[in-house]
């Protein structure tokens, strides 16, 4: 099928349409679908987190398998998280961290936390800087949506940080 | 003993129907994941972890201005018909229960707030799942009830926190933000029209996921859909709140315009499906929850097109909450099984339809009398 714009392309996106109740359906290549702001890479969907788990275990067999590795807080192999699905405590994370980013990266799209930074007890300046940054934005946005008081919070959180920056 | 007299607004103001769009969205939800450093996840925890992750929320949350004050309810300690209830309430997850012979373990604990409808649940599959549950779509100000709370314990615990993963949990697929987002919507336009599957399609495509009416697992009944984020890591928690927010807007946009092709094209045979779901709610002798939850999605439809006058959206909320077996079981003061909670969900519905008065005014009222009050 050749694309319905171009009438060259061919045509890989259907796209359908409700305006005024009217339900119209066009078939468009590549070119066109993107240039009517249509994205057509696959996005991270609702694969079932057993497949990306099963995935991993293909992959590493070549090379040295991750199963054997223990997280030394609780003792959770890498074998058990491939069954469950679930890590065992906040330190499975730092053991299992390379085969970990893969995996995240599979199921969000990304490996970097950008939301919310927490302080630990002695934080670094960097972090510090991060989390000032978040109060700054959120604060932008209270102001914006007119919550003064969630404002004044902000603001006085901001203030509570800023001088031991 | 924990009764449920102690729970403030015995956990129900998300029934009120309140919130904008409430007769298409019946609910918005935002949930966030913590852990402690120091202690292994839910799963793994053993008893003495878990009793001092309880211990320690329970300290934090004297000194939270959004807890405290609140009704903390261990669950081991709680009756087992008002456990049913505090699941059929949405207040609990069936993970916190724990396993059906075993019992809920020691440690599984929920507080419910005195001052907003949200609650935290302790030791599930995370240490602390902290949620917030209002009528209507009210991402934002979901949003900022549970931010709120989770600053303030911030402040307190030590959070299990990766400068590069965020927020750490048991499941891989919740970490980052530790957010989840979702909002229950009924879409029987979508579904009569067909279009249903495109949409659901298109929110796979957008990063959101859906659900039926029970979360994870559970089956679409009533045309009833969880739509939620799916990813938490790589995002803020204000772009996943504010696309969400607007991909709901449009679903409740398509939602419309399907509902005003059914009244266009097929008038009467929509009109039709509403009167006899109607009809056999006010004068059925049993129902099942899922026929019962199925023939209130047709009125439901009824009373968003203005088909049905007299009839709360409010009503119907209550209706789906207190015709489950726990909530049955309680009104009737004892166990049920199946053939009679039937019975007594379908007198429960006869009797609060009779109670909101006729939609019809040709219509008697001979069995109003013989209900019991």
């Amino acid at each position: 099928m050749v694309c319905d714009i171009c009438g060259s392309g061919d045509a890989v996106v259907e796209l359908t349409q409700i305006v005024n109740n009217e339900v119209s359906t066009s078939h468009l290549c590549e070119k066109c679908a993107a240039a009517k702001g249509l994205d057509t890479t696959p996005e991270p969907t609702n694969f079932p987190l057993t497949d990306f788990l099963a995935q991993m275990g293909e992959e590493s067999s070549s090379e040295e398998r991750p199963d054997d590795a223990r997280c030394s807080f609780c003792g959770l192999t890498f074998a058990d998280f491939r069954e469950t699905g679930r890590l065992g405590c906040p330190h499975c994370y730092t053991t299992f961290e390379a085969h970990l980013r893969g995996l995240l990266r599979r199921i969000h799209g990304g490996t970097q936390h950008v939301g919310k930074v927490y302080l630990q007890p002695d934080p670094t300046a960097s972090e510090m800087q991060k989390r000032l940054d978040g109060l700054r934005r959120k604060l932008d946005r209270a102001v914006g949506s007119e919550d003064f008081e969630m404002a004044a919070r902000i603001r006085d959180q901001i203030r509570s940080l800023e001088p031991s920056v | 003993m924990a009764d449920l007299t102690t729970i403030p607004d015995y956990g129900l103001t998300w029934l009120e129907a309140s919130g904008a769009h409430a007769d298409i969205v019946l609910s918005t939800r935002v949930r966030l994941a913590r852990n402690l450093q120091g202690y292994a996840f839910g799963p793994r925890a053993r008893v003495n972890d878990r009793e001092a992750v309880l211990s320690q929320f329970q300290d934090s949350a004297k000194r939270s201005e959004s807890l405290s004050g609140g009704t903390l309810l261990e669950v081991p300690d709680v009756e087992t018909r008002t456990r049913r209830i505090l699941l059929e309430r949405r207040l609990i997850t069936r993970e916190l229960l724990g396993d059906q012979k075993k019992g809920p373990a020691k440690g599984s604990a929920v507080l419910l707030s005195a001052r907003d409808p949200m609650s935290v649940m302790v030791n599930e599959e995370d240490h602390l799942r902290l949620q917030s549950l209002v009528s209507g779509l009210r991402l934002q100000e979901a949003w900022s009830m549970v931010d709120r709370v989770d600053e303030e314990l911030g402040q307190e615990l030590a959070y299990a926190y990766h400068h590069q993963f965020g927020f750490l949990t048991s499941c891989p697929t919740n970490v980052g933000t530790g957010l989840r987002a979702s909002v229950l919507m009924h879409l029987p336009g979508l579904v009569l029209t067909k279009e249903i599957g495109k949409v659901l399609q298109g929110l796979t495509q957008v990063g959101l996921t859906f659900r039926g009416l029970y979360g994870e697992g559970s089956e679409v009944v009533g045309n009833f859909f969880q739509v939620s984020n799916q990813t938490t890591l790589g995002k803020t928690e204000e772009d996943l709140v504010d696309h969400l927010d607007k991909i709901v807007r449009q679903v409740i946009q398509y939602e419309t315009q399907a509902r005003q092709v059914l009244l266009r094209d097929a008038q009467g045979v929509t009109e039709d499906k509403i009167w006899r779901a109607y009809g056999l709610l006010r004068y059925a002798r049993a129902l099942s929850f899922e026929e019962l939850v199925n023939l209130l999605s047709g009125v439901r439809l009824g009373v968003s097109l203005k088909l049905l006058p007299g009839l709360r959206v409010y009503t119907l909320n209550k209706m789906m909450i207190f015709t489950q077996p726990a909530h049955l079981e309680q009104a009737a003061g004892r166990d049920l099984p199946p053939s009679e909670s039937d019975a007594h969900r379908a007198t429960y519905v006869r009797r609060i339809l009779a109670s909101e008065g006729d939609v019809s005014s040709d219509e008697s009222d001979e069995d109003a009398s013989s209900d019991r009050a």
